[in-house]
């Protein structure tokens, strides 16, 4: 369900985030110069397939880059006015999980198994906010009551594999948010769920962020249908680039770029049943070998020559509507 | 044997159990039974799609590996009952509990596409070894005639020939996928069982992998049982769709029935929540439903969807309610709903 919302104030702002990993010897950009602002109390979904940089962008944020292999190159990223890639490593743990927490696809491998679920959640309590034992564990029964853990407080004495995968994305989610952070980057959290748990997390994600309508979540996914229910706004990946950027309803009823309108045909709806849908030729190209110019040119069905030698810019073709594509850029002749 | 079959069908699968036992203690005993496949009939009739969706836990997978007899090798200690007949012109043939040597020849006629494109080839065979192993068993053909074959199959999935030397970690997911599916094709069997076919690929993949399996569908006259958790994707490729919970079918019917007009409390909340790639829709009309999927060890006695079931009596722990029509073919496992 998407709800409408007043833009707020801008919480995070990304500018020009260039990172890449270094494969025998070269340099491979997975993020090329990303750029975007996270508004409060706004769900952004970041969406795109395999290779899009999505992931590689919100580890980017919370500088959870391998550093070798991995580099954050260039860009920065604001939040309440400091340049978070200039933090010390100390400076960098006070952010996150106080200021901007992370939650993660597998929920079956993100906890930790030797240490009780009460340990894991109260842990960043203990860390950001000193509190002693007895407060924690008063805090942590309450956060876990509140994303729908029964009996929370016996429960807190049990183990990750005494849970169930989607009682452990709740007490993942728990973890989150325990310290009331600004900003929620939320990495597939749904992805490894059957469809019926997915119905409850992205239920209880939405209520949550309605419950302080202040913080903002930033949902990467792949699934467009999850975007279309849970975000306010989008930004569709593809190989390390915003290729276009939208309100959710905007995007959905205008989609301009070829990719996105490729994404939406290759989703299967109830009235093209029977009928071959419309799938993106091709495969997305290994890091290492997306083409120059339009990084999607190999793959588009509205490919012109000049596409191939020079990489459009991201243009706006209305207000809160940005495109990367030559047939928007005025070049298209 | 039961009932002759019905010569409208390629499979018949009937009042099938799958058990896995599981043994405890210091005498490692049998302490329970994990009832992965608990009591389950359909027929799969020649020429149709028939969609198995459900979700995790729910048996999907172990039916489709039940019918090629892949369980025994795997997990000798299962436990198999009930019957699973396949028949085409040269007869009908019982598949369960069939060794080695009389399944054989079964193994050419029904064939699987894997769910994991990365696990499901090996990586020291080419492209050419992987797709021409099932006809070096299956077949007279020369060592020129296969290459031939292998050739023709690569073209006809969508990957150039010259694809054969290769080996398959040069390929992506949804390459992979393709050479799955040529393997499966190779003996030109009559029914494939795709196991999760598409679902560990990119949704624009995921469209291309759909469309090729149709258009094989139609050139080959084949059969489907096609396994998934996607009730969309099943919906587009099914023309029956059989629902399972906790080892067994809810509710089986058309398409159209089933995705449409779903009568079990489960169904009904399984095709509300997923997902729609539509902002305006609220999700005003979702089922949400509470708690999690039993283990099948700690399967509830009686209906095995009770624990979770909006509308739940009393009554309902007593058996498992059977499938019965709800007119036009519209099988329904619940006797609270109309």
């Amino acid at each position: 369900m998407a709800v409408e919302t007043e833009k707020g104030d801008v919480v995070l702002e990304v500018k020009n985030l260039k990172t890449g990993f270094s494969i025998e010897g070269k340099m491979a950009w997975a993020v090329r110069g990303v750029s975007f602002k996270v508004y409060a109390g706004e769900i952004l979904g970041i969406v795109g397939e395999s290779g899009s940089g999505k992931s590689v962008t919100s580890l980017s944020l919370m500088r959870l880059i391998p550093d070798p292999p991995g580099k954050i190159a260039e860009g920065e990223v604001l939040f309440k006015g400091r340049d978070l890639l200039k933090l010390s490593f100390p400076e960098m743990r006070k952010i996150r999980g106080k200021d901007i927490a992370m939650i993660f696809q597998e929920p079956m491998t993100s906890l930790n198994p030797v240490f009780t679920i009460g340990m894991q959640v109260m842990e960043s309590l203990k860390f950001h906010e000193n509190l002693d034992d007895a407060h924690a564990r008063e805090r942590a029964v309450e956060m876990l009551t509140l994303v729908g853990i029964p009996d929370a407080s016996k429960r807190l004495d049990a183990y990750p594999h005494q849970f169930s995968g989607g009682m452990r994305q709740r007490v993942m989610i728990a973890m989150a948010l325990i310290c009331r952070p600004a900003v929620l980057i939320a990495d597939e959290p749904t992805t490894a769920l059957d469809v019926t748990i997915q119905a409850q997390i992205l239920e209880l994600m939405k209520d949550l962020q309605r419950k302080r309508g202040d913080a903002s979540i930033l949902l990467i996914t792949h699934d467009l249908a999850v975007v279309a229910e849970t975000c306010h706004r989008v930004i569709v990946m593809y190989g390390g680039q915003i290729q276009e950027t939208a309100e959710i309803k905007d995007l959905f009823d205008n989609p301009t770029h070829p990719y996105t309108k490729g994404l939406l045909g290759s989703i299967p709806r109830p009235e093209m049943k029977g009928k071959p849908l419309t799938a993106i030729p091709g495969n997305v190209p290994s890091i290492m070998n997306f083409p120059k110019g339009c990084r999607f040119s190999t793959r588009c069905v509205e490919v012109m020559p000049h596409c191939h030698d020079n990489e459009p810019a991201l243009i706006e073709i209305r207000p809160g509507h940005e495109v990367r594509c030559h047939l928007f850029s005025g070049e298209s002749e | 044997m039961s009932e002759s079959p019905n010569a409208e069908n390629l499979l018949e699968v009937r009042d099938l159990h799958v058990h896995f036992p599981i043994y405890g203690g210091v005498l490692r005993r049998k302490v329970a039974d994990v009832k992965a496949v608990d009591g389950v009939s359909f027929d799969v009739r020649k020429g149709e799609v028939l969609g198995l969706v459900g979700e995790s836990g729910s048996g999907k997978t172990t039916i489709g590996r039940a019918i090629i007899n892949l369980l025994k090798p795997t997990v000798p200690s299962v436990h198999l009952s009930g019957s699973i007949t396949y028949q085409d012109n040269e007869g009908a043939q019982d598949l369960n509990g069939l060794d080695r040597g009389t399944m054989l020849p079964y193994r050419s006629r029904v064939q699987m596409i894997f769910q994991d494109p990365f696990s499901s080839l090996n990586p020291r065979m080419t492209v050419q070894q992987i797709i021409e192993g099932p006809l070096r068993v299956h077949s007279d053909l020369t060592a020129e005639q296969r290459a031939d074959r292998v050739r023709s199959l690569l073209d006809r999935v969508g990957l150039q020939p010259e694809y054969a030397e290769r080996f398959p970690h040069e390929f992506s997911g949804g390459q992979r996928q393709r050479i799955g599916i040529a393997r499966a094709l190779a003996t030109r069997p009559a029914l494939i069982i795709g196991d999760e076919p598409v679902s560990a690929l990119d949704v624009s993949v995921q469209a291309q992998v759909i469309n090729l399996m149709q258009e094989l569908k139609e050139e080959f006259g084949l059969t489907y049982l096609f396994i998934a958790h996607d009730l969309s994707v099943v919906y587009h490729v099914s023309d029956r769709i059989a629902v399972m919970y906790l080892g067994n079918i809810v509710e089986m019917g058309t398409a159209e029935q089933v995705y449409f007009k779903p009568k079990h409390p489960y169904t009904k909340a399984l095709i509300s929540a997923v997902p729609q790639p539509d902002p305006r829709g609220d999700g005003s009309g979702r089922i949400v439903l509470e708690g999690d999927i039993p283990t099948p060890l700690a399967k509830p006695s009686g209906c095995g969807f009770r624990t979770r079931c909006p509308v739940a009596q009393p009554s309902c722990a007593e058996k498992i309610p059977s499938l019965t029509d709800r007119g036009e073919g519209h099988l329904v496992a619940c006797p609270l709903v109309e």
